[in-house]
């Protein structure tokens, strides 16, 4: 067995089921943005601040963000270990992008919370 | 026709290089890139290859022919060759020992990770352990294998990570055993492959499935790992 301390959870089927599974609740949250900026074409922004202000969309979307700052760290982690042979400089930006991830997900909570 | 073929010899060449040689094919008869080679080798006798069987079997002529991989013996040329040119070149990803002959040692480690031999902790029986028909047929598809490596260096996750992925070979002889219904050790097997490399470095790509000499499905194989070591997680 290959050991590894830098991936999501240490185990491939566990990165690679949560993977499967944010990436059903990204295509779920796309279908649903698309189906309502579709159907909403005239849309002002006091119903966009609605729609947001609903607690049901609050946590879909946060969901969608957590299962996005997952998504992408697992798929990033690949990408590095494939291409980033050098151990210092993959780590680094390895931590790069966790941190980076890490301020989005903040950031995200802070505008969804701020509506 | 004309043979552009790798050379490399690491005692007299400081780098490798493609040496272009034209070739007359006896009597416009459509023939295998191994008696091409054997052509070449006539002209040139310093170029190294390796042949056993010339035949499919013993999967020693591995090689990539035109940007695919495969075994020069069965590869006829109406297969590969375009615009009358033939590109030869050594199986990808692996160090260079000489012109075509490649160091399979990354290769074979893999294979002896995986444990390729039956292990069963019960008492032998006096004669033989038995398989039904059905048992039997689960081994099809897999023990075809002839190792030639022609998947596992056509796949960039091997290319990227020889040392940690196990690879479709090494895979397909994995899941050899697991389906085995005479093997005991399912579950240490799978323990050994729950890491983020030895099975789940595999996108799916499907190369090895489009390379393999002997019609194999590494990719199914592979996804039938995945299966089972689900099924014991959840």
């Amino acid at each position: 067995m290959v050991t590894s301390i830098t991936s999501f959870g240490r185990s491939g089927l566990y990165d690679w089921m949560v993977q499967r599974v944010t990436a059903v609740v990204l295509l779920a949250y796309t279908i649903f943005m698309m189906g309502y900026l579709l159907f909403n074409s005239d849309m002002d922004y006091m119903q966009w601040k609605s729609l947001f202000e609903c607690t049901s969309m609050r946590i879909f979307t946060l969901l969608a963000l957590l299962s996005m700052a997952a998504h992408a760290w697992i798929g990033l982690w690949s990408v590095t270990t494939d291409y980033i042979k050098p151990t210092g400089l993959r780590f680094v930006v390895q931590a790069g992008c966790g941190l980076l991830t890490f301020i989005y997900v903040v950031w995200g909570i802070q505008i969804l919370w701020g509506v | 026709m004309l043979v552009s073929v790798y050379r490399y010899n690491p005692e007299t060449d400081d780098a490798p290089y493609m040496q272009d040689i034209h070739i007359d094919i006896p009597g416009g008869k459509d023939i295998m890139v191994l008696d091409v080679l054997h052509l070449l080798k006539e002209k040139d006798t310093s170029l190294g290859y390796r042949r056993s069987c010339r035949e499919g079997v013993c999967g020693s002529d591995g090689m990539n022919m035109n940007g695919k991989n495969g075994l020069a013996c069965i590869t006829a040329l109406s297969q590969v060759v375009v615009d009358d040119k033939l590109v030869i070149r050594p199986l990808p990803g692996l160090p260079v020992i000489r012109d075509l002959v490649v160091d399979m040692s990354q290769f074979y480690k893999q294979y002896e990770k995986i444990k390729p031999f039956l292990i069963n902790d019960t008492p032998a029986p006096t004669m033989e352990r038995l398989q039904s028909p059905e048992e039997r047929a689960e081994l099809d598809g897999l023990y075809e294998c002839i190792l030639c490596a022609c998947c596992t260096t056509a796949c960039p996750s091997f290319w990227w990570n020889p040392d940690k992925f196990v690879g479709p070979s090494g895979l397909l002889q994995a899941y050899r055993f697991l389906a085995d219904s005479r093997d005991t050790a399912t579950r240490e097997r799978l323990a050994e492959l729950d890491d983020p490399f030895s099975v789940f470095r595999c996108h799916g790509i499907m190369n090895c499935v489009n390379v393999c000499p002997k019609g194999l499905n590494p990719t199914k194989a592979i996804g039938k790992i995945r299966n089972m070591l689900i099924q014991q997680a959840t």
